[in-house]
């Protein structure tokens, strides 16, 4: 198929209706709008259905029903959205219901501000409801990979029966690229038997309602059944990109638009002689501690270097904890302006001075 | 790998030229990535966007050393002249800028009275693509007939092609050809 021009939020919004979805429910916020906006028309092309709700909390209670009845659901959201959206993640985990939920990050807490960030790395792998539950988040670095992620979202929160997170960002969000769509598909609602339906005669009542009940002995195994549910997404749905990390003495770690950026830094570093690589997590969670193991086994890093576009460095307690504490982890942040490549590559060659 | 920065301000049509030269790269097959100035800034704020073309993996979408700077305000001149990379292309509406004003002297100054010209060919709203022929014509990177086939390619595409474009275009790219 030739390859379109497309806006990542676009791209995105796309891909979930070929991959089945075909509800919608959400509110406009930037950096995410065109999401709502794209599918407010394109939707009823599809023969689904597109809502903007009155708040974020009715969004994401909206798509918890559609979830229940069988659809592919998607509702998206950005900065202060996102915390909206909370209660309703953790009512999808109790619930054991697949969906998709899309944050293009911006930057600061309360309103923060509209433009490019990764403000909620915590949040999004630490999760802001109540209660035991973690979520698989996967972390595009471009418009094409925003399409590919979002278009396996489904299957991967139908595999598990949980809700799905994608991690874009306002950059990867308004950015435009060629892009190359999936074939468009359909989803029937019966695929599950899980799905409510109206019953017939005689059929017991279904419901919507915390895993417990669903077990007989009162829920006795339901904590062995939810650690196993976790165990086998940290075992088997880590992923990442490795670069240059063979011979590499400082390592980056960055996700998103950040990677991009440290890709070119790579480029800027290894031109001067300086041994630069990168490992970028698409799965935020689970991180990807796999990708370090084959770090350690290389023997050469001196130091790993994490990159962010927030204040804080949020993802450096996951590198500390991935690399076992073994290795020094420093932070390089930016908060008012976009990540650059030669500042990048100016704080690497400092470092490689203290190590 | 090819950076251009277009700038103005919102309304001027700044997003679209960059989304023409962005058009062209696809459809030559090369990589490109375009990212706009989003957010508070409506018509008459500030407007650009940040093109990258290469044949190569292009990684970063932002930049930072463009080869060319379009600029269709003052303004925009003011914020990204000192980012352009030496020996590079500006490109300046003139009608809308100080003639007195000085400019770096390691870059190539291209004026052309872009907004005049627009009025005195019946297209105000055309200043973006005479600033794109202009872009064309001074830019040792393109040459003018790709430009305005990719151009008229792109705007069909759209299914909205004015049919003045190409006289717009053609003005853009004499004018800067005359000071090349």
């Amino acid at each position: 198929m030739a390859k379109v021009l497309m806006k990542g939020n676009e791209a995105l919004a796309e891909s979930c209706l070929r991959a089945g979805c075909r509800f919608f429910s959400g509110y406009p916020i930037t950096p995410q709008t065109e999401i709502l906006e794209y599918l407010c028309w394109r939707m009823d092309e599809v023969g689904g259905d597109c809502v903007q709700t009155e708040s974020e909390l009715a969004g994401v209670n909206m798509l918890l029903g559609a979830a229940a009845g069988g659809m592919r659901a998607l509702t998206t959201t950005a900065g202060p959205g996102f915390s909206l959206k909370q209660e309703g993640i953790s009512y999808l985990c109790g619930s054991d219901l697949p969906a998709v939920i899309v944050d293009v990050q911006r930057i600061g807490c309360a309103l923060g501000d509209i433009f490019m960030g990764q403000g909620d790395y915590w949040q999004l792998t630490r999760g802001g409801g109540h209660g035991d539950y973690r979520t698989i988040v996967l972390a595009p670095e471009s418009v094409q990979e925003s399409v590919d992620l979002a278009y396996g979202a489904f299957d991967l929160a139908e595999k598990y029966r949980h809700p799905v997170l994608i991690a874009t960002d306002a950059t990867i969000g308004q950015m435009i690229e060629p892009v190359e769509l999936p074939p468009m598909t359909e989803h029937d609602v019966d695929t599950y038997d899980w799905a409510l339906k109206p019953r017939e005669e005689g059929e017991p009542q279904r419901a919507v309602w915390n895993r417990y009940w669903d077990w007989e002995d009162g829920g006795r195994k339901y904590p062995a059944y939810c650690l196993e549910k976790y165990n086998a997404m940290e075992r088997e749905e880590q992923r990442w990109e490795s670069v240059a990390t063979e011979d590499a003495e400082i390592v980056i770690v960055a996700y998103g638009t950040s990677a991009r950026v440290a890709k070119s830094a790579i480029a800027i570093a290894r031109k001067q002689g300086i041994k630069l690589g990168l490992i970028r997590p698409i799965t935020l969670w689970p991180f990807p501690k796999k990708a370090f193991e084959e770090l350690e086994e290389t023997g050469k890093v001196k130091a790993v270097l994490d990159v962010e576009r927030n204040i804080l460095g949020q993802m450096k307690d996951d590198i500390i904890l991935a690399t076992g504490n073994r290795i020094p982890v420093e932070f390089y942040g930016t908060y008012w302006d976009n990540m650059n490549e030669f500042k990048i590559a100016e704080y690497v060659k400092e470092m490689l001075g203290r190590y | 790998m090819i950076e251009i920065i277009c700038s103005g301000v919102g309304g001027q049509g700044v997003l679209v030229a960059g989304m023409v030269l962005a058009d062209i790269a696809m459809e030559d097959g090369k990589n490109v990535s375009w990212y706009p100035s989003y957010g508070f800034e409506m018509r008459g704020g500030a407007a650009n966007c940040e093109v990258k073309i290469g044949d190569e993996d292009l990684q970063s979408p932002y930049c930072y050393e463009p080869d060319i700077l379009l600029t269709m305000s003052e303004s925009a001149i003011d914020t990204f002249e000192a980012r352009l990379k030496p020996g590079g292309v500006l490109l300046v509406n003139s009608s809308l800028v100080d003639p007195e004003r000085s400019y770096r002297d390691d870059i190539k100054v291209i004026r052309v009275p872009a907004t005049d010209i627009a009025h005195k060919l019946g297209n105000p709203r055309g200043t973006n693509i005479i600033m794109l022929g202009s872009l064309a014509g001074a830019s040792e990177l393109y040459e003018v007939d790709h430009v305005r086939d990719g151009m008229n390619h792109y705007f069909d595409k759209k299914g909205k092609n004015n049919p003045k474009n190409t006289a717009a275009f053609d003005a853009g790219a004499e004018a800067a050809q005359a000071w090349t």
